[in-house]
């Protein structure tokens, strides 16, 4: 039959071109790799590494087969695969699970082979994975922990910069709870797996899946990545100060530090959540009915009138801000120049932004301090807002004053015209 | 009525003494008799397109506001990048008036333009430019195209963000003109971008070059008018006509329509004041909504619609070589319109007028309506 023959032609003719090309893009060091060879020509799934490793990062920098599995490339091009998977050089196939942290580790590790790639690059990955709970639960015997491939990839890894990474930030969230949001596979571990769903919810998902926004955390940015651990609870205030510097350190100093220490309580954990953190309110401080306030403290505590003193003097400053911005854009659509109350507005919002972080102080004398400030800036705007729309009305009486005196002088000048018109008549000429 | 019985008789003579004073005085000294035959014997027809007489006249008014106005604001005007948006600003804060004389140079430019385009296309229905005013004409002409580069000049001088990318684009388009567009760009910019270094070139235009050039232009345009008196339709030439001295008859007419031209610009001046916008930054993304002055806008819109390549040629290259020939026609229209100078209003060049005004104003009407970046 002449229909098989075909078939076999066409398969040999694509693999010795693909070969070719893969070899071409490999450079001449790997055109005599057997690796390569004998597993296009097997196919199925021992081609596939092959296929995964023309985009892999390792590739691009000149690194083959052998450099991770050992074994000799250049034998084995006659058929004997023994000479070319030969342990006495080396080669060590697929490593067992339990030992890809060290297997990866050989040359990650290693600062000065590293250096020749990146002279930047981490070489404390493993050292930082021996810390991290996957690491602890590896060492037990745990073969079902993360370890570098369950992130990474195996063939076909990426940069972490590139955007195709499973471990770039904006994918970063899926690739944690592939395991972590699998409640079948998580059921052994007694951790929760809504954790992902909270995240995609939360002030910091949004800003990161929706917007793109990649200054906004995600989680191993929180817990870290190749040490990866939960924060315990004295070390919230620091894993959240990394990015909120100034609500930490007030944190740190104010008297909730010592009572939450005391009460076991997860700091900044305590009052915004975790996973699933939302925008803070303004309503959140206070004795109103959206306050968390009143979780712990009771109307009479003096804590009670702190948290009512500090939800007046920010309320305040809003209002007066609304009232002077209103005052402002109208005198602005009217075509008035009121930038500098614009500049007064924007430096009151500062004030406002910072009023809300020095809430983390617990300290209504200091954030009066800035309140204070920012309703000075605030009553320049307004007086500003006010002079302006009075200088309208100003505008307007002058303009209407302006105009009477221009008719009354087109008039005098229309008379005068007819006056002129008698006296020196118009006259027909031929 | 007659209007004699408003004022006291006494004081009428009371003037009109103070009046024959004044010139005996002068007389005594000078001899003024050539410039007194000359206003007592000059006469302005008058027919049913006398109208249009007023609009130079209008164009002129404007014209002195923003010699006026633009002396005041040269006072506290500073013309560097650092320092030009800022000093507009105090100007419109804090220094009294400052907003409604910005306001009104603003406003005048815009209105003197629009004047000057109405007397062009109304000398130029009514033939006003044949034997033997060709001269007028071509002077007029070259003061529109004035008028157009001190708007042009003027635009960019609060250094604001629209005006500085609209600069951009509108300097851009000398570039493509053969030969000569590299060396006109550079001379334009004083660079290769639009940079301070043209902020002040700009300035010197604005406020020494064109200045100078418009003054000898137009003192010869109203010496030749007053010379060669008003042009009469060809249809009403010599047919009976009736006819008003100039002075002070006509004068006074026109002493009017400036009185009322001042009056509309005061109110539009002070209920649209001019706005200043954001202070331009070379580094931004240029900002949505960039357009150039609106009198300038028939021709980006031309530009927009022509093919990227025509031929051989650049579409954009063929446009602007479009405008400059239609210019020099426009310059020619004395000497080419035979038919006007022996007499005969030809109805070619009438439909060609309408066809050119039509086009100015359909493609003004839409670039506004379809709004887009240029």
């Amino acid at each position: 039959m002449r229909f098989p023959e075909q078939k076999l032609i066409v398969s040999l003719v694509f693999l010795a071109t693909a070969t070719v090309a893969f070899c071409q893009e490999q450079g001449p060091a790997s055109q005599v790799n057997s690796c390569i060879s004998c597993h296009l020509e097997i196919g199925d799934e021992l081609a596939v590494p092959i296929e995964g490793m023309k985009g892999d990062v390792h590739a691009t920098k000149g690194l083959s087969c052998a450099d991770c599995h050992g074994g000799d490339p250049t034998a084995g091009l006659d058929g004997d695969s023994d000479a070319a998977m030969d342990p006495a050089k080396g080669y060590v196939g697929i490593p067992d699970r339990m030992k890809i942290p060290e297997f990866c580790g050989r040359c990650h590790s290693d600062p000065v082979y590293m250096r020749g790639f990146n002279p930047r690059a981490a070489t404390d990955q493993l050292d930082r994975y021996k810390t991290s709970r996957h690491g602890q639960l590896l060492r037990k015997g745990d073969r079902k922990v993360a370890t570098c491939t369950d992130c990474h990839g195996v063939h076909g890894i990426q940069n972490a910069r590139d955007s195709r990474s499973s471990v770039y930030p904006l994918n970063i969230p899926e690739t944690c709870g592939r395991c972590h949001a699998d409640s079948e596979y998580m059921q052994p571990y007694d951790v929760a797996t809504d954790q992902l769903d909270d995240y995609r919810k939360s002030v910091h998902g949004m800003a990161l899946l929706e917007r793109g926004d990649q200054a906004a955390p995600a989680c191993n940015d929180c817990h870290g990545n190749h040490g990866a651990s939960p924060p315990g609870a004295p070390s919230v205030a620091f894993i959240c100060g990394q990015c909120h510097l100034n609500n930490s350190e007030m944190f740190l100093s104010s008297p909730h530090k010592t009572a939450f220490d005391e009460l076991e309580l997860p700091e900044c954990e305590a009052c915004h959540g975790n996973h699933a953190i939302e925008h803070p309110t303004d309503e959140m401080i206070g004795v109103g009915e959206s306050s968390i306030c009143l979780d712990c403290h009771e109307e009479g505590s003096k804590a009670y009138d702190t948290a009512a003193l500090i939800h007046d003097q920010i309320s305040g400053l809003k209002e007066r801000m609304f009232y002077a911005d209103s005052l402002v854009s109208q005198a602005e659509r009217a075509g008035m120049e009121v930038s500098e109350a614009l500049f007064q507005l924007k430096d009151a919002d500062d004030a406002l932004i910072k009023a809300r972080t020095m809430v983390h102080s617990l300290s209504g004398d200091e954030t009066s301090i800035i309140t204070e400030e920012g309703l000075g800036l605030v009553e320049q705007a307004v007086l500003a807002g006010k002079s302006a729309l009075e200088e309208i009305q100003f505008r307007r009486k002058g303009l209407a004053v302006s105009l009477l005196f221009i008719l009354i002088l087109a008039l005098g000048v229309y008379l005068k015209i007819k006056e002129l018109d008698q006296k020196h008549p118009i006259r027909e000429v031929k | 009525m007659n209007t004699g019985a408003v004022r006291p008789k006494g004081q009428t003579e009371n003037s009109d003494m103070n009046t024959s004073r004044s010139l005996a005085w002068l007389r005594e000294r000078y001899d003024i008799s050539g410039l007194e035959l000359f206003f007592k014997k000059k006469e302005v027809p008058i027919h049913s397109h006398s109208l249009w007489y007023y609009f130079g006249g209008i164009t002129l008014f404007f014209f002195v506001v923003q010699v006026i106005t633009g002396i005041m604001l040269l006072l506290y005007y500073r013309p560097t990048a650092e320092a030009a948006f800022e000093s507009v600003q105090f100007i419109m804060t804090e220094v009294r008036f400052g907003w409604l004389i910005r306001s009104i140079h603003s406003w005048s430019a815009n209105l003197m333009v629009l004047a000057a385009f109405i007397h062009l296309f109304s000398v130029f229905f009514m033939r006003s430019y044949r034997r033997p005013r060709e001269l007028t004409w071509i002077s007029g002409v070259f003061l529109l195209l004035l008028s157009l580069g001190f708007g042009f000049s003027g635009y960019l001088l609060p250094w604001n963000e629209l005006a500085f990318f609209a600069t951009k684009v509108g300097t851009e388009i000398v570039a493509v003109v053969p030969f000569v567009g590299e060396f006109l760009l550079k001379f334009l910019r004083g660079g290769e971008e639009v940079t301070g270094a043209t902020l002040t070139r700009f300035f010197g235009f604005h406020v020494a070059v064109l200045p100078m050039i418009c003054t000898f232009l137009l003192a010869f345009h109203l010496l030749a008018v007053q010379k060669q008196g008003m042009s009469v339709p060809i249809a009403m030439e010599n047919k009976p006509m009736r006819v008003m001295p100039f002075f002070p008859n006509f004068l006074m007419r026109d002493f009017l329509g400036w009185i009322l031209a001042l009056g509309v610009l005061v109110a539009i001046a002070a209920l649209f004041p001019w706005e200043l916008g954001v202070k331009a930054d070379p580094f931004a993304p240029a900002p949505a909504g960039i357009t150039p002055e609106w009198y300038f806008v028939f021709m980006f819109q031309t530009l927009k619609f022509i093919p990227a390549k025509i031929w051989f040629m650049e579409g954009e290259v063929l446009g602007v070589l479009a405008f400059a020939i239609a210019g020099v026609l426009l310059i020619l229209v004395p000497f080419l319109d035979k038919k006007s100078n022996a007499g005969q209003p030809g109805k070619a060049l009438s439909v060609i007028g309408v066809l050119v005004l039509v086009y100015i104003i359909v493609m003004t009407i839409i670039s506004y309506v379809m709004p887009q970046t240029f």
